[in-house]
């Protein structure tokens, strides 16, 4: 069995010994190297473009949307995002003016040359700005998305409140900081564009490239290259970047590389909206919830990308993985000039997770009530209705992620010693904090979404008898080889070392949808265990005929009937292909039976099934610097099945350290419209130093329809770590923290009563 | 058109005031390269010519000489965290040296370039304008020496001529009673610029302070000595209302800014509490 | 620019054209001596990666805050983006090609392998680097000894927990 076994990771090696190539390790013959001249303004018209005529241009190839073939947009929901600005600008670093030449010194020197005139016309920069419409960006009112979730009677609940309490949080931007900056090549061929480099999700490049190009399904080939890192700022983000290459590839009619130097990546690449989220929640005396309204908006920027995506799974996790009868969630996205927003691991769910849990600290706090208890008094169960009104029928892990948590980290004892040190007074300089977080993340995609999707993967057996998954999901350092080759093993009752994987290359591999929304185990590794099921199907029959046999079965590589061996894998799979010429099956997601859902209405069976997780923090705080330091996390987290255990922590502790950053460090400073802190000296990110230690505990909750029993693990981890740091610095100072990140000055201006307004953005 | 700058690679001092003192000709001086090579990485150093001075050995060593310890220019961050000179000498030095960067930088880089570079926010700068230290500089024309505090003309800029280059800096060492402090609040706990950064060194008679000498960082457009904070300081008795005073005069007395970092008023709060857990150690 | 051929000059300045200026430099790279020619303030990881070609170092940032260039130069791990090629005229300079002999993973790699610490891979040369510096100078290091000799190599996906449990392991294998 490899399910459940750390086995060795199959991108192992070249990973180790410098040998992997990543995008900017490519070199190919006659490759030019490209660049994008980007606006200087947040909003206004292009007046002039003028080219020094000083300088020798003969050396240097130039696009402009002009050149493209197809259409002026970048495929994704609404056709809006142009490839290249025609004249309107619409936020700062817009890409307007492609350039390409055989060195990057004479890139940077010709960019010098380009002389760009704008007629500017005052930005809207902030939510507040776009809801108050006095400039409209898009539609008659800058809403990209509205979306409204009900449920019960909100007004009777709040009249059968003893208490309501009211909360407002802020969530700020967040940059994806993949250690790989994005990169493509582009080489042209007759009729035919390939591109190639750094990527979650081939197939939105392909359908990009398709459209802009206007090129059919088999002229347009993209390959991702390995891929350093991607938590959705990869998502798809690459099809502007693919496009901008394969447009000077066009042109130049030779391969064209861009790489994005880093402080190009983070102002002008997609980040995690940031967002306002107001909670009004009646609660009886007693703990329990009785109505919850909750007004989410979220800020996407310029266009609208994956917005209605982002808002509706924020929408649909915006009461936290509580019960409460009477629900109204209204949820909007707006639109200002800022680079549009993206995916982000979490995609919505840590920014209403932050206000949700911190809401219930408030609660816990206004009821005298311990924040653990209320948890457990309005706790999710088996059986329990979500707030889009579905029945969580299987796979319910919450009570034992919170009971292990709290278990693990020894919550109470520390709790109490914390409370007599700050009692007896503690060191002048130093206070210490506990705090819990709950959460829960929907995997795969919403409602419809995998119906829609229909994922495809295949697995092929060679007449070797290797077997070789087919499939568009990518390794983006979650092991997704590795996983595919335990389960496709597993089903076919083969070694691990005789299953490959083939490259995520859309000429090779069917489109199993984008490796995303916690699905990629889930979804595409159920889909390929079926197809290996059929590939063993096909084998078993086709040995039962060969040998008379009536009930073959396959175990360990060998065909077996009646307690003995018939033949091997390897001999019946060579005998197959001798015969049939070839072994190869392909299957397609399914939704699981009894998954409704209501576009229209927006309830239902939201999510197949729920992750489930608990976080205790610990932190220390300097009460001279207001620094926070986050001490240790022990997380608990109900992922259905670990396919390989050792990965799955590496998901939880990244992803948890991603959240740490998200509720500790990290910040965008802007200046009308434009990032002021685009570099890894100004974005802080945590080094080791500002990691706490992790205690990881895995529950198994099983998923009957994710293979083996697994369900999503990739996104919950971002969801748990700001609010349980919250909730710890609150236990530590007092201070309630409604606005991450929790920055020294950020709790400096909350716990001293005379504040000085001078903030920094 | 792309210029590829030229470098020459002296191996002595002799050779490098001889490029120095050559008429018309800009030279920037590099040495372990982690602040100007940056810049170059940013295209931001417009420098045809530079004078690469990491062969010159006479540029490296710490010896004692009797009351203060001579450091040569080249002398890295991680020479410094183990030399056992320093560490009995000048803790203070060896304390801020472990903040500077991470491993990679504190193996490149210097103190000689940390003083040329005069960056208000250099980390071993406030050491050295506690310590009183002193800067020795050579040319062709000769040596001279400057007091460390007398160093800086004003936001980065020092009191080199074009043709000298700074050869060591000279630290008082620590007498017997002193007392010596480092504390830097950066943006993180490695890799990080400070919001602000101040070195101390006292001599206490009792729960009097005798002597001392304050430098902070970032919070001023050089480092600076807090002087005001210091004469208050100077005679007087620790006392919880002296820890007071003292927190507000070196916030009156600082002049931060507010940045991409960190906040004025943030700046001048923390810098009080930080000098306050200095005499609060004095006070144990 | 691509040239590996030995020069008998030990290192000299050219003027090549108009526009460019060359200089030879000869150090050794894992192992072996090499010749390169480059502007004299190439970036010594533009050098590793176009004139040696060895991509196995990375470009994280360019301003020596990733650490993803790590190599050790003379023993000593530094940021090769910050490192003008003419200063290592005549160094020893050790990359993550350099780790691993005839084929077979050195302890650290096959550690890194073992404990999941590496996930998308591209902090990881950089990290092996600096944790091979760690190891050739402190064989027993503590978990908070190697946090601090990896601070400067920033991973985005690990969360740094099994990368300091790959370094546990390797140095206890080594004490073994």
């Amino acid at each position: 069995m490899a399910v459940g076994q750390n086995v060795l990771r199959k991108e192992g090696y070249e990973k180790l010994t410098g040998a992997a190539r990543y995008v900017d390790d490519l070199t190919l013959d006659g490759m030019l190297f490209g660049k994008t001249i980007r606006s200087t303004i947040a909003r206004g018209r292009i007046k002039s473009i003028e080219f020094d005529s000083a300088y020798d241009w003969s050396r240097i190839v130039v696009a402009d949307y002009r050149d493209i073939p197809g259409e002026n947009y970048v495929a994704l929901i609404e056709h809006d995002q142009p490839l290249l600005i025609e004249s309107e600008v619409r936020h700062y670093d817009e890409p307007i003016l492609l350039i390409a030449a055989a060195s990057k010194g004479d890139l940077e020197t010709a960019a010098r040359h380009i002389h760009i005139e704008y007629e500017e016309l005052p930005p809207v920069l902030t939510i507040e700005e776009s809801l108050a419409g006095a400039v409209v960006l898009y539609g008659n009112d800058n809403i990209f998305k509205r979306f409204l979730i009900g449920r019960g009677d909100i007004d009777e609940g709040f009249g059968a409140a003893d208490l309501i309490i009211e909360g407002e949080y802020r969530v700020p931007h967040q940059e994806q900081l993949y250690i790989e900056p994005q990169g493509m090549i582009a080489i042209p061929g007759a009729g035919l564009m390939t591109v190639m480099g750094s990527m979650q999700c081939p197939y939105y490049i392909h359908k990009a490239l398709k459209q802009l190009f206007n090129l059919s399904d088999e002229k347009a080939v993209v390959i991702q290259t390995t891929t350093g890192g991607g938590f959705g700022g990869k998502e798809e983000y690459p099809s502007m970047i693919a496009a901008h290459a394969a447009l000077l590839a066009l042109k130049a009619q030779r391969p064209v590389k861009i790489i994005y130097d880093r402080g190009e990546d983070i102002a002008a690449t997609t980040k995690r909206h940031p967002g306002i989220i107001r909670h009004r929640t009646g609660v009886a005396r007693d703990g329990r919830l009785t109505a919850s309204e909750i007004d989410f908006v979220l800020d996407g920027g310029a266009y609208v990308t994956l917005t209605p995506v982002v808002l509706s799974r924020g929408a649909i996790h915006a009461l936290g993985p509580y019960r409460c009868d009477n629900v109204r969630i209204a949820a909007r996205a707006v639109a200002t000039n800022t680079p549009p927003n993206g995916a982000f691991r979490g995609f919505g769910a840590p920014q209403v997770a932050f206000a949700y849990e911190m809401q219930m600290e408030k609660i816990a706090a206004r009821l005298g009530i311990d924040p653990l208890e209320l948890r457990r008094i309005n706790m999710l169960r088996e059986g329990d209705i979500t707030a889009t009104g579905q029945r969580l029928g299987v796979s319910v892990g919450s009570a034992e992620v919170l009971n292990a948590a709290v278990d693990r980290s020894s919550y109470f004892e520390k709790r109490e010693s914390i409370e007599a040190a700050n009692a007896h007074g503690s060191p002048h300089d130093k206070r210490r904090g506990i705090g819990i977080s709950f959460f829960f993340h929907g995997a795969g995609f919403t409602g419809s979404g995998e119906a829609r999707m229909q994922a495809q993967a295949g697995v092929e057996i060679t007449a070797e008898g290797r077997a070789r998954v087919l499939s568009g999901s990518t390794e983006i350092g979650q092991g997704t080889r590795t996983i595919f080759g335990q389960i496709a093993a597993d089903e076919l009752g083969i070694n691990f070392d005789n299953v490959d994987i083939e490259d995520p290359d859309t000429s090779r591999v069917p489109d199993s949808g984008p490796t995303v929304a916690s699905r990629t185990t889930m979804v595409v590794g159920r889909v390929v265990q079926l197809a290996a099921r059929e590939i063993k199907d096909k084998l078993i029959t086709f040995v039962a005929e060969r040998f008379g046999a009536p009930e073959v079965r396959l175990i360990d590589g060998l065909f077996v009937a009646n307690g003995e061996a018939l033949a091997s894998f390897g001999e019946i799979a060579h005998e197959y292909i001798a015969q049939r010429g070839e072994l190869r099956a392909y299957a397609r997601y399914a939704s699981p039976p009894d998954i409704e859902w209501d576009d229209e209405t927006y309830s239902g069976d939201a999510y197949p099934c729920y992750s489930w997780g608990a976080e205790v923090a610990e932190v220390e705080v300097d009460m001279d610097t207001y620094e926070v330091t986050c001490t240790k996390i022990t997380t608990a987290q109900d992922i259905g099945r670990a396919i390989h255990p050792l990965l799955a922590a590496g998901q939880i502790e990244g992803g948890t350290l991603q959240a740490v950053g998200y509720g500790l460090l990290e910040e965008l400073v802007w200046d009308k419209g434009r990032i002021v802190n685009n570099r890894l000296t100004n974005y802080i990110i945590p080094t080791s130093l500002d990691a706490p230690a992790m205690e990881t505990i895995i529950v198994e909750n099983e998923y009957p329809h994710g293979p083996f029993g697994a369900k999503g693990v990739g996104e919950l981890p971002m969801d748990g770590a700001a609010p349980a740091i919250a909730a710890a610095v609150f236990n530590a100072t007092g201070a309630f923290i409604s606005e991450i990140p929790i920055t020294p000055e950020r709790l400096q201006r909350t716990l001293e009563p005379r504040m000085n307004t001078d903030g920094h953005r | 058109m792309s210029f590829d700058p030229t470098v020459q690679s002296p191996a002595t001092l002799a050779e490098a005031y001889a490029l120095l003192s050559e008429p018309d000709r800009a030279l920037k001086v590099i040495a372990g390269g982690t602040d100007l090579m940056v810049l170059m990485n940013a295209h931001m150093l417009d420098a045809a010519a530079f004078l690469d001075i990491w062969r010159v050995d006479e540029l490296r060593g710490i010896t004692d000489e009797g009351d203060a310890l001579r450091v040569g220019a080249l002398t890295t961050y991680t020479h410094l965290i183990g030399s056992d000179l320093i560490q009995r000498h000048a803790p203070a030095l060896v304390a801020a040296s472990r903040t500077i960067g991470a491993m990679q930088i504190q193996n490149r880089g210097t103190i000689g370039g940390n003083i040329v570079n005069a960056s208000p926010a250099g980390d071993s700068l406030p050491v050295l304008a506690a310590y009183d230290a002193e800067v020795e500089i050579g040319s062709a024309r000769g040596t001279r020496r400057v007091a460390f505090n007398e160093f800086y003309a004003g936001y980065r800029r020092t009191m080199l001529q074009p043709d000298e280059l700074v050869l060591a800096v000279r630290i008082p060492k620590l007498k017997e009673g002193e007392r010596d402090f480092f504390w830097k609040v950066g943006t993180r706990r490695a890799q990080a610029i400070s919001k602000t950064v101040l070195a101390a060194k006292a001599a206490m008679n009792g729960k009097t302070i005798e002597a001392i000498n304050i430098g902070v960082g970032s919070v001023a457009p050089t480092v600076i000595r807090a002087s005001q904070t210091e004469r208050l300081l100077t005679g007087a008795r620790l006392t919880p209302a002296l820890l007071e005073q003292a927190r507000q005069t070196i916030g009156q007395e600082i002049t931060p800014i507010t940045d991409l970092r960190s906040t004025e008023h943030y700046r001048r709060t923390v810098t009080g509490n930080v000098l306050v857990k200095f005499l609060r150690q004095l006070a144990t | 620019m691509d040239t590996d051929k030995v020069f008998d000059l030990c290192s000299s300045v050219c003027i090549r054209g108009f526009f460019s200026v060359f200089m030879n430099v000869r150090f050794e790279v894992n192992g072996i001596e090499k010749v390169v020619e480059a502007p004299p303030m190439k970036r010594l990881l533009d050098v590793l990666r176009e004139e040696l070609r060895l991509t196995g170092t990375k470009e994280g940032c360019g301003e020596g805050e990733c650490g993803a260039c790590s190599v050790i130069v003379d023993g000593e791990v530094i940021n090769s983006c910050l490192v003008p090629v003419c200063q290592v005229q005549g160094c020893t300079v050790l990359t993550v090609e350099g780790l691993s002999r005839d084929g077979r993973l050195d302890p650290l790699q096959q550690a890194f392998l073992e404990c999941g610490g590496a996930q998308c891979g591209i902090c990881t040369p950089g990290m092996l680097i600096a944790a091979r510096a760690l190891l050739d100078e402190n064989e027993q290091p503590t978990r908070d000894e190697i946090a601090q000799a990896i601070a400067g190599n920033l991973c985005r996906c690990t969360g740094y927990v099994k990368i300091i449990d790959a370094i546990e392991q390797a140095a206890e294998i080594k004490e073994r």
